[in-house]
């Protein structure tokens, strides 16, 4: 009942069918040496391309359906359904795209222009979940078959970088199916989108059942090199006990979302090799250094507000410990709240002092709180990689010099909003860089809250100086100036210490000896480029 | 009896109610399904306007009525999570549990009752201590660590069986079964042991207990002095005697077993109706949470109005004292 026909022409030779039918052979047998069994936590939530922002469902569908520019393991951007992307000559508002000739859809219609326009618009729509990242978009038109152009609102040079997850869909198909826009939940209807799919991708769907199991296929008609993975099996596993268990007994090739306390017990398991690599995500504590008084501490005033007891904190936080004990050797410790992918990072910032808890006392002393204070202490406890044993570890460090940290520990549903209604006065917050660009998180952490900045600024930081160097880094053009400016603002916010970071997260991918797969900064694997021994 | 059907009935929709309006006002505390579904690009503006078309910013009262009303009609409403209706989302994940929860409850049984008369007929013998022994660890262990032990053994170690999901399926009409493909039957084991467990050393030991207490009565004597065998003795007088009220109980865990196999679908990422509502907790998918417990308070609802129907017609004794009647 659940399964899922492609739109894709079925009558494709003797062999897709053949591996159809290897798809539903107990996964204990053998596999089919081109066929790649992969396990991750989660399932993609829907198969329509615009409805959720969220990473395993892209991961999922960047199998399925392509992007304009995607994204290399090393962060630089790929040639996707655009092969070249620049600036308007004569008007720098403007981004111009030169297609991919010949693309074809599953359907067999062919991409051009018009389904590019069609795309955007869709992506940019009300119900859909991407329009933050097309915010600034006024238009987007068609020049010619192959050439479309993105007018913005005023200049915007990193502009190009927002597109690595916005997928490309027919507009003919998505017209005759009634999905020209994304899922409405008010609509209490089900989107044909949410199921059915359609894409230019290099794998069509043979059959999905949702959290059981969804099987890809190779497209035949796919403008790319015929990769050495023509089929993906892909099975969520929730538990992650069973998902290891699952890769040592042989019923999956490549799991995903290695559990950190697993990583080097499976490295030293013959046949399993773990693939380790950096993840664009960085993990940091933030704190209200602008409130008159803190909403659940001891004291009159906001000691976060204070220079001393910032620095003081920093001086406490003992980040080799928490890779070494929290994470397992699994993270990069780092002084600044920024993974080294991000354009604006230097090593000067990266590196980080080693606690010195007399300083910390001292200072807090000076400070004016001799005997400490208390303060509550929010966490997440089901986002990040190990998050509440972090904040575990930090409680105890800075209970070291007096400050009292009451660990209120909760689920992302109720950290995340507490977050962004400034109810909260102390917290681990982490944060990916989907952009590869400084200004991303100067726009959601730094800025003063307002219309369109500032939506994460638990910090409540508001300096009208960094305020506007930020506005003017979005239009710069002269890239030379711009990443002046970048530097200009993170020594200001080191300076102020509006964040306190602590590591940038690790990945890894389990697979069995034989498999080649690289880790992807965004966590977005894709299953091309896997090569067999 | 007409009147008993009818009165229960009735009360049995109160129940429902209630235990809608119970979750519905839970559901506050649960999180803000907004925060996981936006991008966390999404502006203050965009939020207020996913609340407003969700209708979260209606009092709850307003949201539980609505629920109320359409839930009558068959409508739960779409999925946040998986943007599917939930009517159907529950019906599809539906088999799976109760085919898991029927061999179970059928392992819990046969084993339960063969080890209870085993032991209460050889109550020293070493084989009866083993069975006692392990049986603490039954019910000592939690299922999880169960789940995750059986695992390791018959699926990393042995490799005899699988660690995950259900196999190969069938789909008979609506209905899908593991139960016709050797895969399916293999993935079956471990789940059914694991959740079976607790409830087998239950009945075990009721029914250990209920014929120690049975043979020690007049009539047993009675029987062995007219020189009946032991076999017509301990089958055809104590174990009938002893099995009414393992049935009775038997039938009442049969509702938690659908119920809590939530940690057992966990585990072994069974695709049922248990490891949605973990799955839509997380992500704060309040039409599959309201759906789900609905349909549990639903479950337990109709097994303890069959149960109730049952002892009308089984067993007169049971109108009177229960107690009083037995001893």
């Amino acid at each position: 009942m659940l399964k899922i026909q492609n739109t894709l022409n079925f009558a494709r030779t003797g062999r897709t069918m053949m591996l159809a039918g290897a798809a539903f052979a107990l996964t204990l047998a053998a596999a089919d040496a081109n066929t790649l069994r992969w396990a991750r936590v989660g399932d993609a939530l829907t198969f329509d391309p615009h409805s959720a922002n969220e990473g395993p469902t892209s991961t999922l569908l960047h199998h399925i359906y392509e992007t304009l520019v995607g994204r290399n393991t090393d962060g630089s951007l790929a040639a996707g359904l655009a092969t070249e992307w620049s600036i308007h000559a004569e008007d720098p508002t403007i981004w111009v795209f030169k297609l991919r000739e010949g693309v074809q859809f599953h359907d067999g219609a062919d991409f051009t222009a018009e389904d590019v326009v069609f795309s955007m618009d869709r992506a940019r729509s009300e119900t859909s979940d991407f329009k933050g990242l097309h915010s600034s978009v006024a238009e987007v038109t068609a020049v010619d078959d192959y050439t479309v152009h993105v007018k913005l609102e005023g200049a915007s040079p990193l502009y190009v970088q927002n597109l690595t997850n916005t997928f490309m869909v027919d507009k003919g198909w998505a017209e005759a199916n009634g999905v020209v826009a994304p899922q409405d939940f008010k609509a209490g209807e089900e989107n044909f989108a949410v199921r059915n799919t359609n894409g230019t991708g290099p794998y069509t769907v043979v059959s999905r059942d949702p959290e059981v199991r969804t099987v890809l296929a190779h497209f035949a008609g796919h403008w790319g090199d015929v990769p050495q993975v023509t089929e993906i099996i892909y099975t969520p596993i929730k538990e992650a006990a069973t998902r290891v268990a699952a890769l040592l007994s042989g019923e999956v090739d490549f799991v995903q979302d290695v559990p950190v306390q697993d990583i080097v017990r499976l490295e030293q398991t013959a046949g399993i090799k773990v693939t380790a690599g950096p993840e664009n995500r960085t993990i940091f504590f933030g704190y209200d250094v602008s409130s008159e008084k803190l909403i659940s501490a001891n004291v009159d005033d906001n000691p976060f507000s204070k220079p001393q007891v910032r620095e003081a904190l920093a001086l406490t936080l003992d980040r080799d410990a928490i890779q070494q004990v929290v994470m397992r050797g699994q993270s990069q410790p780092s002084g600044v709240a920024m993974p080294p992918f991000v354009n604006g990072w230097t090593e000067a910032m990266h590196v980080y002092s080693a606690p010195d808890y007399d300083k910390a006392k001292a200072l807090l002393t000076e400070a004016g709180y001799p005997d400490g204070f208390s303060v509550d202490f929010h966490c997440p406890n089901d986002r990040y990689l190990n998050d509440e044993a972090i904040c575990q570890a930090f409680v105890g460090m800075v209970g070291r010099i007096g400050v009292k940290a009451n660990l209120v520990s909760q689920s992302r549903t109720i950290h995340f909003p507490a977050i962004q209604n400034n109810e909260v006065d102390f917290y681990l917050l982490g944060w990916g860089v989907p952009t590869f660009d400084s200004a991303y998180i100067f726009d959601f952490l730094i800025h003063s809250k307002e219309d369109k900045r500032g939506g994460w600024n638990g910090s409540r930081y508001s300096n009208p100086e960094v305020d506007a160097m930020i506005k003017s880094i979005a239009t710069e053009t002269d890239l030379v100036a711009r990443n002046a400016t970048v530097a200009k603002i993170w020594e200001k916010v080191q300076e102020d210490r509006v964040l306190l970071a602590v590591h940038n997260q690790l990945l890894a991918y389990a697979v069995k000896d034989g498999i080649n797969l690289a880790a992807h900064p965004e966590n977005q694997p894709k299953m091309t480029t896997v090569t067999f021994d | 009896m007409i009147a008993y059907i009818l009165r229960r009935l009735a009360q049995s929709v109160l129940v429902m109610l209630v235990v809608a309006l119970v979750s519905f006002s839970l559901f506050r505390f649960v999180g803000d399904p907004v925060a996981t579904l936006m991008g966390q690009e999404a502006t203050v503006a965009d939020r207020e306007a996913l609340r407003e078309r969700l209708g979260l910013n209606e009092p709850v009262y307003m949201q539980f009525a609505d629920f109320a009303m359409r839930a009558v009609q068959g409508d739960f409403g779409i999925s946040y999570r998986l943007q599917q209706p939930v009517a159907e989302l529950i019906l599809s994940r539906l088999p799976a549990t109760l085919e898991l929860a029927f061999i179970s409850g059928i392992i819990a049984f046969v084993f339960g009752v063969g080890f209870g008369v085993y032991t209460a007929l050889n109550r020293t013998g070493w084989l009866s201590n083993v069975i006692m022994t392990t049986s603490l660890i039954g019910v000592s262990l939690p299922t999880f660590l169960i789940g995750i032990l059986l695992i390791w053994v018959f699926a990393v170690e042995l490799q005899w069986l699988p660690s995950f999901g259900r196999g190969e399926t069938v789909d008979v009409g609506s209905w899908r079964t593991g139960l016709l493909t050797p895969s399916g039957r293999a993935s079956l084991v471990l789940p059914a042991i694991t959740l079976g467990l607790y409830q087998m050393t239950l009945i075990m030991r009721l029914v250990r207990a209920e014929m120690l207490e049975v043979l020690r009565t007049d009539y047993i004597k009675f029987a062995r002095a007219r020189g009946l065998t032991n076999r017509a003795v301990n089958f055809g007088h104590a174990l009938k005697n002893t099995l009414v009220p393992v049935i009775t109980i038997t039938g009442l865990q049969l509702g938690s077993i659908i119920a809590f196999a939530i940690i057992t679908e966990t585990v072994f990422q069974w695709p049922g109706v248990g490891a949605l509502f973990i799955n839509s907790v997380q992500f704060v998918d309040v039409p599959v949470m309201a759906a789900y417990l609905m349909m549990i308070a639903l479950v337990f609802v109709v097994i303890n109005l069959i149960v109730d129907l049952l002892y009308y017609a089984v067993d007169p004794r049971l109108r009177v004292d229960r107690a009083v009647a037995r001893h």
